[in-house]
C-alpha cells in the first residue's frame, strides 16, 4: 500500500446508495485500499482514504460524490 | 480446521480452483462472500463452446443461446460479419451465469471442498508455516488456517494487496460497464454485435449478446480516461438511439480489468486467479474462459506445493509460469491491439471497416479479423504486424 501523501479532513467520498450498482470498479482503483464491497454494501474507510477522486471518475453509475465541508 | 487451501471468492476462477485442488485430495474451503453465489451477474456472458467444454460437461441448464458469429459496426455503421460453424454446430455460447456459477460451485462441492456463503475474508496473517485468514459472516469474525490462498475475489480483490501483489489498476487499465438485459427488441439470434466509436463507447464498444427470443444482453464498456459521460449515460444514449422499442428488465454493472499480464499473481503462500489476477482479456472485456484456465492451473500447482511441503512464492511461480504461456500470450498482444485501437478516431475505425466492409470471415476470432484488417491496411498497422502474423 502506498502512503497518503496528504489529508483533509474537510473533504471526504459520499456514496449514493440509490445508485450504486456494486460493481467493485472503485475498488480496483483505490491506491490505499480504502473501500471495501461488503456482499453488496459498499464501504469507504474515510481514515484511508485520501480523496483522490479516481474512485468518482470511473464509477459507471455516478454513484459517487466529493462533499466539501464548509 | 487446518485446510491445505483456502479459495476466496466462488466465481469460475475459485470454483474450478476448488474443484481442481479437492479432485487431487487436498482439503478445501471454498469462500463465497454473496450469500447467493452468482448473482449479482456482472458479466455480458459470451463465452466460446471450446473454452467452457475443456473444464465442464455442457449442461442445457446454464446455456441461455448459442451463436456462430458476430456483427462488428464501424461508427459510420459499416458491418464486417464473421461466421463460424464447427461440423454446422454454432461455435459460440450465452451463458445463464447465475446457474452456471452455481453448478461450477457444486462441482467444487462434490468433488469433496467444503463451500460456505455469506462469508467475507477481513484479512491475513502470516504465521511460520502458513496463513491465517480472518472471516466475517453474519457479524461473528473467526479464522482459519490454511497452506495456500487462492485469491480469486475479482475485480474488487484484496487478496492480492494484502499479499503484497499490487494489482491496483490505472483509469485506463478498467473498462466500467453497465449493462440492461433488455426484451422485445429486434435482432439475429445467431449472431453476437458488436459497435465501436469514440462517441458510442470511447475506449470500448458496445455489445448484443442474444439470450433467447428476443431477450439480450445489451451492454456497453467503457475507458473512464477516455469518457466524457458516465457508463450508463452512453448506454441509455445508444439504447435510445436503436433500441427504444424494448423493455430494460434487468440492469447490472461491472468493472472490467484491461491491464494486460501481469508481472507476477504470486506470493508467498498466495495465488491470484480470474479478475483478481486481471485475467481478463484487454481487448474483448472476456474473463471467464481465462478465468477457468487460470483456476485450473492454480489448483494443479496448489497440489504439487503441498505434496513437497513447499509453499513459497519461488515454488508457485510455476503457477505464472502456466498461465503466461497459456493465456498470457493473448493478454499480451490484445493489450497492443487495444493501445492502437484506443487512440483511432472515428475516421480511422471508418476505414478499416471500409476496407473489409461486406466481408464474412468464416471464423469468430479477434486474431482473424485483425490479420484481415493488416492484410488490407499494412501502413495503417504496420506495428500490429509483428504480434498478430
Amino acid at each position: 500500500m502506498r502512503r497518503r501523501t496528504k489529508k483533509k479532513n474537510d473533504r471526504r467520498i459520499v456514496i449514493d446508495r440509490y445508485r450504486c450498482a456494486y460493481c467493485g470498479a472503485c475498488i480496483s482503483v483505490c491506491k490505499y485500499n480504502a473501500n471495501e464491497l461488503v456482499e453488496t454494501f459498499l464501504s469507504i474507510n474515510e481514515d484511508e482514504c485520501n480523496t483522490c477522486m479516481t474512485c468518482i471518475r470511473v464509477c459507471p453509475m455516478k454513484a459517487l460524490s466529493l462533499e466539501v465541508k464548509k | 480446521m487446518n485446510y491445505d487451501v483456502i479459495v476466496i471468492g466462488a466465481g469460475p476462477a475459485g470454483s474450478i480452483a476448488a474443484k481442481t485442488a479437492a479432485e487431487k485430495g487436498l482439503n478445501v474451503l471454498l469462500v463465497e462472500k454473496r450469500q447467493e453465489i452468482g448473482v449479482p451477474v456482472r458479466c455480458a456472458e459470451g463465452v466460446s463452446k471450446e473454452a467452457i467444454s475443456r473444464f465442464v460437461d455442457v449442461d442445457r441448464k446454464w446455456i441461455a443461446a448459442e451463436v456462430k458469429g458476430a456483427k462488428v459496426y464501424s461508427p459510420d455503421g459499416t458491418e464486417v460479419q464473421m461466421t463460424e460453424e464447427m461440423a454446422g454446430d454454432e461455435v459460440g455460447f450465452v451463458l445463464e451465469r447465475k446457474i452456471f456459477d452455481r453448478y461450477l460451485a457444486k462441482l467444487a462441492g462434490r468433488a469433496g471442498a467444503d463451500v460456505v456463503v455469506k462469508t467475507t475474508a477481513t484479512g491475513i496473517e502470516r504465521g511460520k508455516d502458513g496463513l491465517k485468514v480472518n472471516f466475517r459472516r453474519m457479524g461473528e469474525e473467526f479464522s482459519e488456517e490454511a497452506k495456500i490462498i487462492i485469491g480469486a475475489d475479482g475485480v474488487e480483490s484484496r487478496v492480492g494487496k494484502w499479499a503484497g501483489i499490487d494489482t491496483t489498476l490505472k483509469t485506463d487499465e478498467l473498462e466500467v460497464c453497465v449493462q440492461y438485459l433488455m426484451t422485445g427488441i429486434e435482432f439475429d439470434p445467431e449472431y453476437s454485435y458488436f459497435w465501436f466509436g469514440n462517441e458510442i463507447a470511447p475506449g470500448g464498444y458496445v455489445w448484443l449478446f442474444p439470450k433467447g427470443n428476443s431477450t439480450a444482453n445489451v451492454g456497453i464498456g467503457i475507458l473512464p480516461k477516455m469518457a466524457k459521460l458516465s457508463a450508463r449515460e452512453y448506454l441509455d444514449n445508444f439504447v435510445k438511439e436503436n433500441y427504444s422499442e424494448g423493455e430494460v428488465i434487468e440492469m447490472v454493472a461491472g468493472g472490467v480489468p484491461v491491464k494486460g499480464p501481469v508481472k507476477t499473481a504470486v506470493a508467498d503462500n498466495v495465488m491470484l486467479a480470474g479478475d483478481a489476477a486481471r485475467h481478463s482479456d484487454p481487448i474483448t472485456g472476456g474473463g471467464i474462459a481465462n478465468a477457468m484456465k487460470a483456476g485450473f492451473f492454480a489448483g494443479g500447482v496448489a497440489a504439487e506445493a503441498i505434496e513437497k511441503g513447499d509453499y513459497s512464492k519461488k515454488m508457485l511461480a510455476k503457477y505464472d509460469e502456466l498461465w503466461k504461456n497459456d493465456f498470457g500470450k493473448s493478454l499480451h498482444r490484445n493489450k497492443i491491439l487495444q493501445q492502437k485501437l484506443i487512440k483511432m478516431d472515428d475516421k480511422t475505425l471508418n476505414t478499416l471497416a471500409h476496407s473489409i466492409a461486406g466481408y464474412d470471415l468464416q471464423e469468430f476470432s479477434v486474431k482473424r479479423l485483425v490479420t484481415e484488417l493488416i492484410k488490407k491496411n499494412p501502413k495503417l498497422l504496420w506495428d500490429l504486424k509483428k504480434v498478430f502474423i
